[in-house]
This record gives C-alpha cells, sequence and structure tokens, in this order.
C-alpha cells in the first residue's frame, strides 16, 4: 500500500514537471526550492542533497529520447554510498535463473554469471571487498518494486534500459549490448529473420520483444497458439519464460526461437545442438545496472566502476568476464557497448 | 396331498356335470366355440367358479413370487454392483487422480532437493507411476474402450510416457546444473495439471456416476412386485370372504396357508427393500459423499503443494497473465482455498462421527499451519534467500513439507474411514436383499399350491 502511494505521489510530481519541465529546468531557484519539498514528502526522506537535486532535474522533465544517457561517472560519496557503507554490505537484486548471467548452481549452490560478476567488481569498488554483497534472487515482476521498497540497492539483472522504466528507476550507462535474434538447430535450414522462417512454426516468450517483434513481421512463420491469451491457450509457441522456448525446441514441438541473443547464449551454452542464426540481432536494447530513482550518488559511482570494468581491452575485467561465461554462446563481441552520458 | 391329484380330472369333468348343456359344436365354430362354451358353463355353475378362482389364485401367487424375486435381484445385482463393482473402480480412479498429483509433487520436491533427489521422494515417485499405470490397465479391463471412461483411460495411457519422458529429461538436466530442467520440470507439470489430471478427473467423475447410477437403481422401489402382493392379498383375502359367506366355516387351511405365504414374501419385500434403500442411501450421503468430498480436497492439497515447490523451482521466472504475481504463488493460493472449503464441507458431511471428524479436523489444523509456514517461507524468498526458504519449504523440520505431510496422512486417514463406513453399509444393504428371491420363489410355490388345496377341499363339497 505504501509503494503504491508513494508511486502516485511521484507520477504526479512528474506529470506536473512535465508541463512545465522547461520552466524548472531554467528556473534554478524554482528546482531548489520546490523539489526538495516534494521529495521531502516522497520516499526518499531527508537523504537529500543540493547535488542530488539539481541533476535530478533533467531526467524527469525532458521527453525520453535517449535513455541509454547515464549521469556523468564521479567516485564522490553520496547518502547513499554512505548507507551502503555504513552497512558494510551491497544488496543486490539478481536473477538465479538465467543460464551464464545469473544462475544459481543447483550443485554448488552458488550464484554465478556475467551479472554476478559486475555485482562483484561494485562491491570491491564501493566497500574493498568482492564479497562484501548480499545476493537477492528477485523474480522479475519484483525489480523495480525491490529498488521502491530499499530491498536492494542495485539490481543487476539483464534489465533493459527503456523510457518506460526510467520514470520508475535510475540506470547506470549500458553495460551490455543485447538484440533480438533467431535460434534453431545448427542442422536447420533457417537462417535468421527473414523469408527462411516461412512455414515455420516459431517460439517466443509471452508479451516480450521478441513476440512483438513476430507480430509486426512473422515472414510467414505460425508464432500464435491457438486461442492465445486465453485460459485455453496451450503455451505451445508462445511460452511464459523463455527458456520454455528451449524444451519446445528440444522436444521437436518448433522449429525455432526467436528471443533476446543474451539470453539466448545462455540456451546455446545448455544445448550444443542450437546455435544463434543471421549476422547479428535484428533489434538494439541495451542493459543497464538499476537503483532507486534519486541514487543519483550511487548511479554515477556505478558509471564510474563501469568505466574501470570496460578499461583495458582484451584485457579488460568486463572481457574476462565476456570470454568466462557469454562467448560459448555469443561469439564475436569485441568489446563492452560505449556509455553515452547527459551532456547538461 | 390328497387333492392335488384330483384337481386335473376335476377340470376336465367340470363341464360334464350335469346341466351343462354338451352342446355340438357348430359347423363354423370349431375348437374355440367350445372352449367358450366350457368356460360360460365354468362361469355359471359354482363348482366352475371355484374351479376358475383357484386357478385365477395360484396364478396371482405364482406371479407375485416370480416378479418379486425378478425385481429384487434387479435391485440385489444392482447392490452387488455398487459393493464388487462401481465403487471400487470409483475409488480407483481416484486412486489414479491421486497418485498422478502426488507423482507431480514428488517430481518437484526431489527436484529442488538438488542434484541426488532423496532416495524415499524418488521411490514415492516410482510408486506413484506404478500404481497409476497398474490401476489404468485394471480399469481398462472392465471398460468398454468406446464408452467416455474408456476414452479417457486411452488418454491417459499416451499421456504417461509422456509425462514420465519430461521429467526424465528435467532429471538429467538439473543434475548437470543446467536451468533447461527446470524448464522441462515446468513444461512436465504444465502436461500434468493441463492434461493428466482433467482426464483423471473426468474418469473419476465417470466413474462416480456410474456408482450413483447403480445406487439408484438398487434403491429403486420394486413396485411392479408390491402391486402384484397387494393384488394376490386382496385376491387370497376375498376368496376367503366368499367361502365364509357361502359356507360359514371361519377358515379354510389351504387358503390360510397360501394367504400366510403371500403376506411373508410382502412384508419380507417391504422391509428388506426398505433397509437395502436406507443402507445404501446412507453409504451414499455418508460414505461416497465424504469420500468425493476428501477425494477433492486431497488432489487440491496434492496440487497445492506441486505448486508452492514450483515457485521455488521457477524462481520467479513465470508469471500470471498481467506479469504482476508468481503464477505458481497464485496457483498455489488457489489450490489452498479450494482445499479450504473441501475440509469445511468434509467436517460437515462427517459431523458427531468422531473417527469420521477427528481426522479432518487435523487436516484443518494442518493446513493452517501450513498456511502460516507458506507465508513465512514466502517473505523469506522475496528477501531474497533462497536457501532460507528452500529450507522452509522442502526441510525435514518446521517446513510446509512437514505440515502437507501431516495434511495427507490425516487425509488418507480420514478417507480409509469413510471407505469403510461405505463399504459396511453397502453390503448390509445387499445384504438385506439376500435370500430375498429364493424365498420370494419357494414362498410362492407353495402358497400358490396351498391356494389350490383349500379350493379343492370346497371342491371335494360338490363330488
Amino acid at each position: 500500500m505504501r509503494g503504491t502511494n508513494l508511486r502516485a505521489a511521484r507520477g504526479r510530481l512528474r506529470g506536473w514537471g512535465g508541463v512545465t519541465g522547461m520552466a524548472v529546468a531554467c528556473a534554478v531557484t524554482a528546482a531548489f526550492t520546490l523539489l526538495p519539498l516534494a521529495h521531502g514528502g516522497g520516499s526518499l526522506g531527508g537523504q537529500d542533497t543540493g547535488r542530488a537535486v539539481t541533476s535530478a532535474v533533467p531526467a524527469t522533465a525532458e521527453a525520453c529520447t535517449d535513455p541509454e544517457a547515464s549521469l556523468p561517472a564521479s567516485s564522490a560519496d553520496g547518502p547513499t554510498i554512505q548507507k551502503i557503507r555504513e552497512r558494510g554490505k551491497l544488496i543486490a537484486g539478481v536473477d538465479q535463473n538465467s543460464f551464464r548471467w545469473g544462475y544459481r548452481d543447483p550443485e554448488t549452490r552458488t550464484l554465478e554469471g556475467f551479472d554476478i560478476d559486475l555485482v562483484r567488481a561494485l562491491a570491491k569498488d564501493i566497500l574493498g571487498d568482492a564479497d562484501a554483497v548480499i545476493f537477492r534472487a528477485i523474480p522479475t515482476n519484483q525489480r523495480i518494486a525491490a529498488l521502491e521498497h530499499d530491498r536492494v540497492d542495485v539490481v543487476v539483472r539483464t534489465m533493459t534500459i527503456n523510457c518506460g522504466r526510467l520514470e520508475q528507476v535510475s540506470f547506470s550507462t549500458a553495460y551490455f549490448q543485447a538484440g533480438q535474434q533467431v535460434l534453431a538447430a545448427k542442422e536447420s535450414d533457417i537462417t535468421g529473420y527473414d523469408r527462411s522462417l516461412a512455414g515455420k512454426r516459431v517460439c517466443s516468450a509471452e508479451g516480450s520483444t521478441a513476440y512483438e517483434a513476430l507480430k509486426k513481421e512473422s515472414f510467414g512463420a505460425v508464432f500464435e497458439d491457438e486461442h492465445e491469451d486465453t485460459d485455453q491457450d496451450p503455451d505451445l509457441l508462445t511460452v511464459p519464460n523463455q527458456l520454455d522456448c528451449l524444451v519446445r525446441l528440444q522436444l521437436g514441438e518448433v522449429d525455432a526461437v526467436v528471443t533476446d541473443n543474451a539470453l539466448a547464449a545462455g540456451q546455446a551454452a545448455q544445448d550444443p545442438a542450437v546455435e544463434l542464426k543471421g549476422d547479428k540481432p535484428f533489434t538494439t536494447e541495451y542493459y543497464g545496472v538499476a537503483a532507486k530513482l534519486g541514487a543519483d550518488d550511487l548511479v554515477a559511482r556505478v558509471n564510474h566502476v563501469l568505466e574501470d570494468y570496460r578499461r583495458g581491452g582484451a584485457d579488460s575485467p568486463w572481457m574476462r568476464s565476456y570470454r568466462e561465461w557469454l562467448e560459448a554462446g555469443l561469439p564475436g563481441i569485441e568489446g563492452p557497448p560505449q556509455p553515452k552520458y547527459r551532456s547538461n | 396331498m390328497t387333492y392335488p391329484p384330483n384337481a386335473d380330472p376335476q377340470r376336465e369333468r367340470a363341464p360334464d356335470r350335469p346341466g351343462v348343456p354338451v352342446t355340438v359344436p357348430a359347423q363354423r365354430g370349431g375348437v374355440r366355440s367350445v372352449a367358450a362354451e366350457r368356460l360360460r358353463a365354468a362361469a355359471t355353475t359354482e363348482p366352475g367358479r371355484l374351479q376358475v378362482i383357484g386357478a385365477v389364485l395360484a396364478l396371482l401367487v405364482v406371479a407375485f413370487g416370480a416378479v418379486t424375486a425378478l425385481e429384487v435381484s434387479g435391485r440385489a445385482s444392482a447392490a452387488d454392483d455398487v459393493v464388487t463393482r462401481s465403487q471400487p473402480l470409483s475409488a480407483d480412479a481416484a486412486d489414479v487422480y491421486r497418485s498422478l498429483a502426488d507423482a507431480d509433487t514428488m517430481a518437484a520436491s526431489g527436484f529442488l532437493a538438488g542434484a541426488e533427489e532423496p532416495r524415499d521422494v524418488h521411490e514415492q515417485y516410482e510408486t506413484d507411476i506404478k500404481e497409476a499405470s497398474r490401476l489404468l490397465v485394471k480399469a481398462a479391463a472392465s471398460t468398454d474402450t468406446s464408452s467416455p471412461s474408456g476414452k479417457e483411460i486411452t488418454t491417459l495411457n499416451e499421456l504417461l510416457p509422456q509425462y514420465t519422458g519430461l521429467v526424465e529429461r528435467a532429471r538429467a538436466n538439473n543434475r548437470q546444473g543446467l536451468p533447461l530442467g527446470g524448464a522441462y520440470l515446468r513444461y512436465a507439470n504444465q502436461k500434468m495439471t493441463n492434461e493428466l489430471l482433467p482426464a483423471a478427473e473426468r474418469l473419476y467423475a465417470a466413474e462416480t456416476a456410474r456408482l450413483s447410477a447403480d445406487s439408484a437403481d438398487a434403491r429403486r422401489w420394486p413396485f411392479l412386485a408390491l402391486g402384484v402382493g397387494v393384488v394376490a392379498l386382496a385376491a387370497l383375502v376375498w376368496t376367503q370372504r366368499r367361502t365364509y359367506r357361502r359356507t360359514n366355516r371361519v377358515f379354510n387351511h389351504g387358503l390360510l396357508a397360501a394367504t400366510a405365504a403371500a403376506a411373508v414374501v410382502l412384508l419380507w419385500l417391504a422391509v428388506g427393500h426398505t433397509v437395502a434403500r436406507a443402507e445404501l442411501h446412507g453409504a451414499m450421503v455418508h460414505g461416497q459423499e465424504s469420500l468425493d468430498v476428501l477425494n477433492k480436497a486431497r488432489i487440491n492439497s496434492l496440487k497445492a503443494r506441486a505448486n508452492e515447490n514450483l515457485t521455488l523451482v521457477a524462481r520467479g521466472a513465470v508469471l500470471t497473465a498481467d506479469g504482476t504475481q508468481d503464477r505458481y504463488e497464485t496457483d498455489y493460493g488457489t489450490g489452498m482455498k479450494a482445499l479450504d472449503a473441501q475440509l469445511r464441507s468434509a467436517g460437515k458431511l462427517a459431523g458427531d462421527d468422531s473417527p469420521g471428524s477427528e481426522p479432518v479436523a487435523r487436516a484443518v489444523t494442518g493446513v493452517a499451519e501450513w498456511q502460516e509456514r507458506h507465508r513465512a517461507a514466502r517473505s523469506t524468498d522475496d528477501q531474497g534467500d533462497y536457501d532460507g526458504a528452500l529450507k522452509q519449504i522442502i526441510g525435514p523440520e518446521d517446513s510446509t513439507g512437514e505440515s502437507f505431510a501431516r495434511v495427507d496422512e490425516a487425509l488418507r486417514q480420514a478417507l480409509a474411514h469413510e471407505q469403510g463406513e461405505f463399504t459396511t453399509a453397502a453390503r448390509s444393504g445387499r445384504g438385506a436383499l439376500g435370500g430375498l428371491p429364493a424365498g420370494a420363489a419357494v414362498l410362492a410355490v407353495l402358497g400358490a399350491v396351498a391356494a389350490i388345496a383349500g379350493i379343492n377341499r370346497r371342491l371335494s363339497e360338490y363330488r
């Protein structure tokens, strides 16, 4: 209950901010007097500082045209960093079901993957100890709520940066570039997201970007179940989770899968008989580290860590982690995406 | 024994009695007109009338016996079907249903425990699958393949190997530490929930409907037998009244014996059937209805348990259609709600019968404890402490698994008790009709003989 009230309050603030956006951006005085008041009544309590407020203005005010642009990197301490320091542990919301990204090995019971490595790098930088992390496995639908309710400091969980989410959370610079791609058996005559899909049964996750893409252009592929979105939906071609597509593919119930290539890499790693088809993904999306809206000191710090993480060419921590977890299923990546920063 | 041998010659002689005009058959009348003449003659003289009355009485009594024997053997065989065929089939169908649901629950529990499944969980899974296959073969043997039940059995026989195949793939992947195992397990669960269990449920419903039909057949009043019985008795009474009026003799031993025989059969029929009816009705109301509710409750508890396990297997990766809730958690809630309602009605059905209500009450307590522990486990998981939540769900102590086992055991006992109640009541219902068909036949023959003897006694007075 409390969470929805807060969100509503913030939404109201933002709507108001949108209308008078330019005015607020220009009139620094107004920003200094009005916003702290509004935030004070919101979720951030007394943590706000002038710095946080001023830099929060552009994020809320302008129309979202470049969602990947984040705050400039900075290693300066702020109230959020302070809190983490006092606690002595970074609390990270991660996936435990995404092979090669964030996955709990049933044998060792520990979490591992590309996302997990990044979390450890954050802990190492902020707290000086890569193991000073409390991992909280959070389901997909809890990613934003976990941040809003302060259950986690950051979410590192193959989370795509987009405008809709920017209204609820803050994102770091992009740490991975992904995109939709076709996955099929190595033997298959399917060559990618093209005419070779005609007449084939193609699997995608319900409500996913892949499904939307197929809806727009399916190249004659069969990709919708009978009784789609009803109780009789047999969940054969559109499935609850992308991994379910690999199950259908292995059972011969579908001929190809359209999914995020980053996740597809995890699928290919579990089945040597399948591979990504086509040269590159047919969409572009970026993964970012999410933090609570307004935790700008933390976002700037994460960006700072990412700078170091990317640095070093083929021997950068990023590339080392890539080679360990992702290269097998997702070969050919030569480096991380270039960060974009807000210009103001 | 002196009279009966005379019976036939007498009837033969009747037309020759003085005063009976023995007309030469008309040219066109032939045999038929001769018979008509004889009948007319019989109706106009007292001995003739007596002969007709005797014949009618004997016929009525024999008919009463025959109809009684026939109708009651129909009822008795329906009652026998209830006890020996349809109830066991319904119970078997319930067992198929339960075994399948249990197998699915065990598959999920074993999976959660890690690469190496606990031996007892694995064995329970194997037992469930074996039990389901065995019962399906048994049910197929006593079911017509083209009947609705037969079709469900075929469906189940086709789907079961598919299901076990998926579970094996889930195991193989899980052993290698691949998350694909979880996806296979969820697919297996989907097959079970969307295809196998509904088919098993339809089979159970069909068998239970057959049981209800057999029981209703056994309980139908034997109206024809009762009607003929009343008519026969009335005819006997009327004959004796007539005799009394004409001869002033109060008793005719033969007729009295016939009356007694008919009355005994009628009373036996009425009382026997009433008792059988009451017992069978009791078996249905107290036994079968409780069994039905308890069976459904047990299956819901199994489904809820499977969903609870799958919440951890899916690890938040599967959401409801609107994307706001965890699907398995939602299904768990639905199952628990149904379980709650069914336990309440089972409690009501068990009433004051303490051996019946005690396990139900234990199940209710178990469910409350289960729900409480589930909430705790859920909040642990939501905090991100997966291992902690796992302990609270499948751990050996203070876990929801322990509560579930308690509920399952209580329901098993309640079911065993109600099954006993049903069988006892249905057996005694069937027993109430035992011997009645044979008894009715013997008594009716004796009664008919006695009636004829009684009439002959009167007839001899005219010689």
